[in-house]
């Protein structure tokens, strides 16, 4: 683990510098070019979506489908090669995974370190509902009044609101 | 010279600051009158101090004075004076300098329009905001200094990120700010509320006009920045998740939330307690997003700052004002137990549904954004939070808000009629179902998600006109009537409808930007054309640019679609000084969707004369920023309810004297 982590920084390092020196020296490099497209439309379309979910490793929070940097171009290649070679979605993924770490996926994976990420959504939810009822149940609720038609009370409250 | 004029004036705001923060505060608890009065003058004289600081600085950089550090590294000689101008919070000393600046005219607003509060509070808001002034005028001092001098002066700067010399983002950050900063009057009031232990429908409308200009300007700031990235970035992304843009969007959802409650507040003294809460969490988050952008936790685009004594002294400021006063939340807000009763089908049981809805909202927005920090602060993993974790997990909360928004403004206070709100939003439900349909047959091989997320932008525009129309009886009564109704509609009533309208449109722009996006990437050779989205997009000609400050090649594609032919011209930049690459789009906008095309790099190998080029057909992209112009509008347009006017007339002043009373003998 920790081998593939200095890896990745020693990766990332050149990467970094190959794309500042790429910067300085050559035009804008983008995201998607022609020459990496594949001739099969359901293979790229498929290759389209997954780049989208996984990570530039030296951008911020950017994935390599709009990246300009060259390592997300090559990573796009590599990509592409495997689908070609016949991966299917999940080996691809595989495959970055190991290589790179989870750093790679831009959707977490649900595993133990990340229990409370994927957690965290539905306690909000459950305990913002949960407080709202609570509060609801504690402030006593309101009696009938008077048996008003429901037009005599909006006509009251248009009343009370054009005051 | 004018620099240290600047710098002095600056450490003098410090001391102003001081007094301003300690002397009301403590003439408020001894009821000594003379030292609460001090609170007005001291925050005025704070304001004036940190504006001449500010153009100082501005003076140095529209000068090109190389002798100051901020100047040298951020400015060049050949830049246009827009961005000379924008320079000044281009970097992360001018930008807290921006900062601490609204701030202090902030505070000085209200002190210059709050004659009417009562002293008490006036004194121990005020209070307050001079010791948010103190503690970000000390940061800038110590930290980041931006009067910093350099010997020997450059001879020419390091010039300006290039991406940022663009009029959008020239006037992003102060719109921004105005929002984060904006909620520290909130902040402030509900501080001095907690303090006196008085929380009232007075106090709701004293805040409220502050709330509302904070939250207008930062839905014009996330909106400003959201284009720019749209149109400057070069392939059409217009929100990323980036952690950056979470720290704006997590106070705009709760600071949504606190214009919501404190209407329940005012109107029927109900939420106090938790109005409270909102006021203190919309600028903790404020705080937390500064803290993110400024201490270079994130190094991205965004963070100018890699310097961890700022980083520290930042989050000392945060733990303290948010560790401060929640303490004293937890301390006080018993005592604000009780309120009006409501049903749970109500006004007011809408609204606190919206809070539940947007809080939760926002709450998932902070853990995401947190999580892959915390996690690899504690050796525990290196993760990306990104997109997708956003998309799917945002929707749980938001996608109910959305269904719910037309029922909350139609429901009656105290206790509404479900069945009878349904009853009168069929018509409403039965257009938005019906434009469902039509966006189903027209697209039938299309997303049928695509149609439900069209057929809820129509709920919610729908809604809002249709709540409008009830409000006049539009239709129901003779139109004389219902003219009379018109006029007589409260301001506030009309920004509750812009608002709901905007969020509709907002949310049409997204369903189309995200379903039927189109696009080309390919290679053309001059006069080679492709079709896109029924267009005909040819390269016509490509020739070699001569900017101010950058070289280039500009490509001109011509775009035709029946009888209409137009030119739109891309370029590709490199900035002289930076050598930094940038992407000009050409863009036909239309309110059925923009055309966006990028002349990307000529082709070495190729035989003849060729370029990669990128086309997208974005349908209905505007409506995304034109809809939050719409929510500002309406919230702009609340602000002159003559509830809130300066100098409120006679029967709104005769409601808050008695409350007042207590507080202000």
């Amino acid at each position: 683990m920790t081998g593939s982590a200095k890896l990745i920084r020693i990766m990332m390092v050149i990467g970094l510098g190959f794309s500042f020196f790429l910067a300085g020296v050559a035009g804008p490099v983008f995201a998607v070019e022609p020459d990496e497209v594949l001739d099969d439309p359901v293979l790229e379309a498929r290759a389209r979506e997954l780049s989208k979910t996984l990570r530039c490793l030296v951008c911020q929070n950017e994935n390599i489908d709009s990246s300009h940097a060259p390592l997300a171009k090559d990573l796009r290649i590599i990509l592409r090669e495997r689908l070609s070679a016949g991966d299917t979605d999940a080996q691809v993924i595989e495959f970055l995974v190991t290589r790179y770490g989870d750093f790679v996926l831009l959707m977490p994976p649900v595993q133990r370190n990340t229990l409370i990420l994927w957690i965290a959504p539905a306690l909000f939810m459950i305990f913002g509902i949960t407080g709202a009822i609570i509060y609801m149940r504690n402030t006593k609720t309101v009696t009938r009044e008077a048996d008003l038609t429901a037009e005599d009370t909006r006509r009251l409250a248009e009343l009370i609101a054009e005051d | 010279m004018i620099s240290e004029i600047g710098h002095f004036a600056l450490a003098l705001a410090v001391m102003v600051a001081l007094l301003q923060a300690a002397l009301p505060l403590i003439g408020a608890a001894k009821g000594n009158r003379a030292l609460m009065e001090l609170a007005v003058p001291t925050a005025l004289a704070q304001a004036l101090l940190v504006l001449i600081a500010f153009l100082a600085l501005m003076y140095a950089f529209v000068t090109s004075d190389f002798s100051v550090e901020a100047v040298a590294h951020y400015s060049h000689t050949t830049k246009p004076l827009l961005y000379k101008i924008s320079g000044v919070w281009g970097n992360h000393e001018g930008s807290m300098l921006l900062w601490a600046l609204i701030l202090a005219l902030f505070g000085g607003s209200v002190a210059f329009f709050g004659k009417n509060l009562p002293l008490v509070l006036k004194a121990r808001a005020l209070g307050v905001q001079g010791l948010l002034g103190v503690s970000f005028l000390l940061f800038i001092l110590f930290t980041s200094n931006p009067f910093q001098r350099l010997f020997p002066a450059w001879p020419n700067g390091n010039d300006l990120n290039p991406l940022l010399q663009d009029p959008g983002l020239a006037f992003h950050p102060p719109l921004l700010y105005g929002g984060y900063v904006g909620f520290s009057v909130a902040f402030s009031f509900a501080i001095a509320a907690l303090i006196g232990g008085k929380v009232d429908a007075a106090w709701a409308r004293w805040v409220r006009p502050w709330t509302l200009a904070a939250w207008v300007m930062l839905t014009l700031g996330i909106a400003l920045g959201s284009y720019w990235a749209y149109y400057e970035l070069g392939w059409g992304g217009w929100w990323f998740w980036d952690p950056v843009e979470n720290a704006s969007l997590m106070p705009w959802l709760v600071g949504t939330a606190l214009l919501h409650s404190s209407i329940v507040v005012e109107k029927r003294n109900a939420l106090r307690a938790w109005t409270i809460l909102l006021a203190i969490l919309t600028f903790s988050l404020s705080l937390l997003g500064t803290f993110l952008v400024r201490s270079g936790v994130l190094t991205s685009v965004h963070a100018f700052a890699v310097d961890p004594a700022r980083g520290i002294f930042i989050l000392a400021i945060l733990i303290l004002v948010i560790g401060g006063s929640l303490a004293l939340f937890a301390w006080r807000a018993p005592s604000l137990k009780g309120g009006g009763l409501f049903a749970p089908v109500s006004r007011e049981g809408a609204l606190l549904i919206n809070n539940v809805l947007l809080t939760a909202a926002a709450g998932m927005v902070l853990v995401g954004t947190l999580y892959p920090l915390v996690l690899e602060s504690l050796n525990a993993g290196k993760i990306s939070v990104g997109a997708p974790y956003f998309n799917m997990t945002f929707g749980v909360p938001m996608i109910p808000l959305l269904l719910l928004v037309p029922f909350g403004p139609i429901l009656a206070w105290k206790r509404g009629d479900a069945l009878g709100a349904v009853q009168r939003l069929y018509v409403a439900a039965g257009l938005a179902v019906l434009v469902l349909l039509v966006t189903l047959a027209l697209t039938f091989d299309g997303p049928w998600l695509a149609a439900l997320g069209i057929g809820l932008a129509s709920w919610l525009m729908v809604g809002a006109i249709w709540e409008w129309a009830e409000r006049v009886r539009l239709f129901r009564v003779p139109l004389a009537q219902s003219w009379r109704r018109i006029r007589g509609l409260s301001a506030s009533a009309y920004g509750a409808t812009f608002g709901h309208f905007g969020v509709g449109l907002t949310v049409l722009g997204i369903v189309g930007m995200t379903a039927w996006r189109t696009e080309i990437i390919t290679v053309l050779e001059l006069g080679e054309s492709r079709e896109l989205a029924g267009f005909t997009v040819t390269l016509k000609s490509v020739e070699d640019l001569a900017g101010y400050n950058y070289d280039g090649e500009s490509g001109i594609f011509e775009v035709s679609k029946g009888r209409m032919t137009q030119n739109l011209q891309s370029e590709h930049r490199i900035y002289r000084v930076t050598g930094q690459p940038t992407t000009e789009v050409g863009l036909r906008t239309t309110p059925l969707g923009d055309l966006y095309v990028v002349l990307g790099d000529p082709q070495e190998n190729s035989e003849r004369p060729a370029w990669v080029a990128r086309m997208y057909y974005n349908p209905l992209v505007s409506w995304i920023w034109l809809g939050a112009l719409v929510m500002a509008f309406g919230g702009g347009l609340s602000l002159f309810d003559r509830r809130f006017r300066v100098g409120a007339p006679q029967k709104a002043r005769a409601k808050t004297v008695p409350e007042a009373q207590g507080v202000s003998a």
